[in-house]
């Protein structure tokens, strides 16, 4: 008996494009018509699209697989055919033991229900007994920090409360397998990080998980193993340091950042490369003695009088730090920025760069604005002696020292 | 387990019983929500067979068909209840499916489960008019016979009748929404083709097995023979193709949406 509990052969999947329709359903004339066309020999205007083609992997029970790949890469149609949502074209998967899915969070909330009500119906939704709802209820409500607003209708919650009971839910499921699709990102980032405690204790419990994010950083330390895909074909697979650094090669090759990175109202500044230490996209590792040069080219579809341009720093999914450029007046075309980060601050380790901009000096006044994550990471690697690590001393490392005073004085309280 | 193309779960029926749980907790949030934020509420369960049973007490006045020796307001509702019955069923259990294409295209379960909970508020609101009728039969001081007991078989013959066309359409309309249209359609058709406020009885003989090859008039006219004793004929004909629909409908219904569910979360 092999510890195996996922095993992928030859995994494809097949959708069908239609280029006539907006809707993904026919109309039942349509496919009269269509029909009658085909009978008559006419071309069809349908054309095949393999989300997922000749995939194969195994995982091992206890292991925490991390899934990459761009958007588009067919990880969401991979974690629907393990979750039995939808058949795979071809091939098949070997799944051994109780499989729990979390392709959204509250899924199947409704607005109308009570807090309480929905703990139960989502539960139930997601695969849990009544009895284990009902033995974990408190668990659930009190993670969710929602205790006082439990029996009010949950459309009356705000929208992070909301958020914060439905993952408190799927948080408590105790499955043998688990399937996770980037429902991470909900909530302010005490939350987040109260979730990815909750992540890192299921699978210290010996459960198998599997994780599709973005966040390179919150990958690299939960997860061990990675899955690296790309155009719907499996291209690395194993350890996840390896499988990060390939991704992050294979995003280095592309010219341009992809636009959809970078969200927000704010559409006529767009970045375009980013360079760490002159390489594109960075990806590299730097030593943690020099300094590290981010440049930045990007485009102004407008001249705008007041632009500032923020940079924040990112290492195991929290920020560590945000820089805000003085307000400038930017000229349409194009702009390059350069940030240097000095040698010796940052400890050995995984970065990443998130990027922005806004239109107005003061945040108070009402402006326009954009902001992408993971644009670009680099790693500096432990070249330093060995009091600077990073799980032992913290991220910084930050010049300042004790003095040690002649006649120590103790401010006691007046008797 | 494997998951393969072609390769329904063998065990699907008995999954289904499996996810009983779920099938109570989907029934129980179709309940608990439909009348919430309603004044009224339950009543509504009550009101609306009521209205129509007036709007078909005065047809009967206007049209001045012959008295069947029943009051006619136990006459029209003996029959308001099986197709109310079918028809909320019907509807309900047609547009559940996009209904629920939330939970379908993020959730594994048994598909069947949704048409299954669906199903749960049109029987209980057929209870809570059952009721209504017990009540003005007493009012009435009208008591039914012992042929009473045989209500239940025509009870399960209108919700197998609303399930089964019910499942075929719900499986159509996760692909063709053309039959979004369709069934309020035939539910508003089927009022006035099926022996609500007329009977069989009034139809000339000659025409008779025209309304009978409506499924329904089957279904009505066995519970009028339930209740009202000597005052309503049994009508074999009719119960006859009522039982042969109900069971090709449901066949044709249940081997459909077999077929295309796997399909449903890649079209929905």
């Amino acid at each position: 008996m092999s510890d195996i509990v996922i095993r992928a052969e030859n995994l494809g999947k097949k959708y069908r494009i239609s280029h006539e329709t907006a809707q993904p359903y026919r109309t039942f004339r349509e496919t009269l018509a269509k029909g009658f066309q085909r009978r008559r020999g006419s071309a069809h205007q349908e054309e095949e699209f393999w989300a997922l083609r000749g995939v194969d992997f195994e995982i091992r029970r206890g292991d925490v697989v991390g899934v990459i790949g761009r958007n588009g890469a067919g990880k969401s149609t991979l974690l629907k055919i393990l979750s039995r949502i939808t058949e795979p074209t071809t091939g098949y998967v070997d799944l051994n033991g109780r499989v729990a899915s979390l392709l959204e969070v509250g899924t199947g909330f409704h607005p109308e229900l009570t807090g309480r009500e929905n703990v139960y119906l989502n539960g139930s939704i997601l695969g849990m007994r009544r009895e284990e709802v009902r033995r974990k209820f408190d668990e659930i409500v009190s993670f969710a920090e929602v205790e006082r607003f439990i029996d009010m209708p949950v459309k009356r919650y705000s929208s992070g409360m909301y958020m914060r009971l439905a993952f408190s839910v799927a948080a408590h499921l105790e499955p043998e397998i688990l399937i996770v699709d980037e429902v991470l990102a909900v909530g302010d980032s005490a939350f987040q990080k109260k979730c990815l405690g909750r992540m890192e204790e299921v699978s210290a419990g010996g459960r198998t998980v599997l994780f599709v994010s973005h966040n390179l950083g919150t990958l690299l330390s939960i997860c061990d193993k990675g899955i690296l895909l790309d155009a719907g074909g499996c291209v690395a697979n194993g350890n996840i340091r390896s499988v990060v650094k390939a991704y992050q090669q294979k995003a280095g090759s592309g010219e341009d950042l992809a636009p959809n990175l970078i969200g927000g109202p704010l559409k006529s500044v767009t970045f375009r490369q980013v360079w760490i230490n002159g390489e594109k996209l960075g990806g590299s590792q730097f030593s943690p003695g020099e300094p590290i040069q981010i440049r930045v080219v990007g485009n102004a579809a407008e001249h705008l009088p007041e632009a500032v341009f923020t940079l924040s720093l990112y290492a195991e999914g929290g920020r560590l730090f945000t820089v805000e450029d003085r307000p400038m007046t930017l000229h349409q075309g194009e702009f390059s920025l350069q940030v240097e980060i000095p040698a010796g601050l940052l400890r050995p380790g995984d970065y990443s760069l998130a990027l922005g901009a806004r239109t107005a000096a003061e945040l108070a006044t009402p402006h326009d604005w954009c902001w992408g994550t993971d644009l670009a990471s680099f790693e500096l690697n432990e070249v330093w002696s060995a009091n600077c690590k990073r799980d032992l001393h913290g991220m910084i490392n930050v010049n300042a020292r004790f003095t040690r005073e002649n006649a120590p004085i103790l401010e006691r309280a007046a008797t | 387990m494997r998951i393969e193309a072609g390769r329904a779960s063998r065990r699907y029926w008995q999954d289904l019983w499996t996810y009983r749980e779920l099938l109570g907790f989907l029934a129980w949030r179709d309940l608990s929500v439909r009348y919430k934020q309603t004044a009224l509420g339950v009543a509504w369960a009550v009101i609306r067979p009521a209205f129509t049973m007036l709007v078909f007490i005065a047809f009967r006045k206007l049209a001045a068909l012959p008295p069947s020796g029943v009051p006619d307001a136990i006459l029209v509702l003996s029959a308001v209840l099986p197709w109310q019955l079918f028809s909320t069923a019907f509807s309900e259990v047609s547009g559940c499916l996009v209904g629920n294409a939330n939970l379908i295209s993020k959730v594994y379960f048994p598909r069947f489960l949704v048409p299954l909970a669906a199903m749960a508020t049109s029987v209980i609101d057929f209870m809570v008019t059952l009721a209504m009728l017990a009540l003005v039969m007493a009012w009435f001081g009208y008591a039914p016979t012992d042929k009473v007991v045989m209500l239940p078989l025509f009870v399960v013959l209108a919700a197998c009748l609303a399930l089964g066309a019910g499942v075929f359409f719900a499986a159509l309309n996760v692909q063709f929404r053309d039959f979004r249209y369709v069934v309020p359609f035939v539910v508003q058709a089927g009022l006035f083709v099926s022996p609500v406020a007329f009977t069989l009885g009034d139809v000339p003989e000659a025409w008779r097995w025209l309304v009978a090859l409506n499924p329904v008039t089957g279904i009505i006219e066995g519970f009028r023979w339930c209740l009202l004793g000597a005052n309503a004929p049994f009508y074999p004909l009719a119960t006859l193709t009522s039982v042969a629909i109900t069971l090709a409908m449901f066949a044709l219904g249940v081997w459909y949406f077999r077929r295309t569910e796997r399909g449903f979360a890649d079209v929905i």
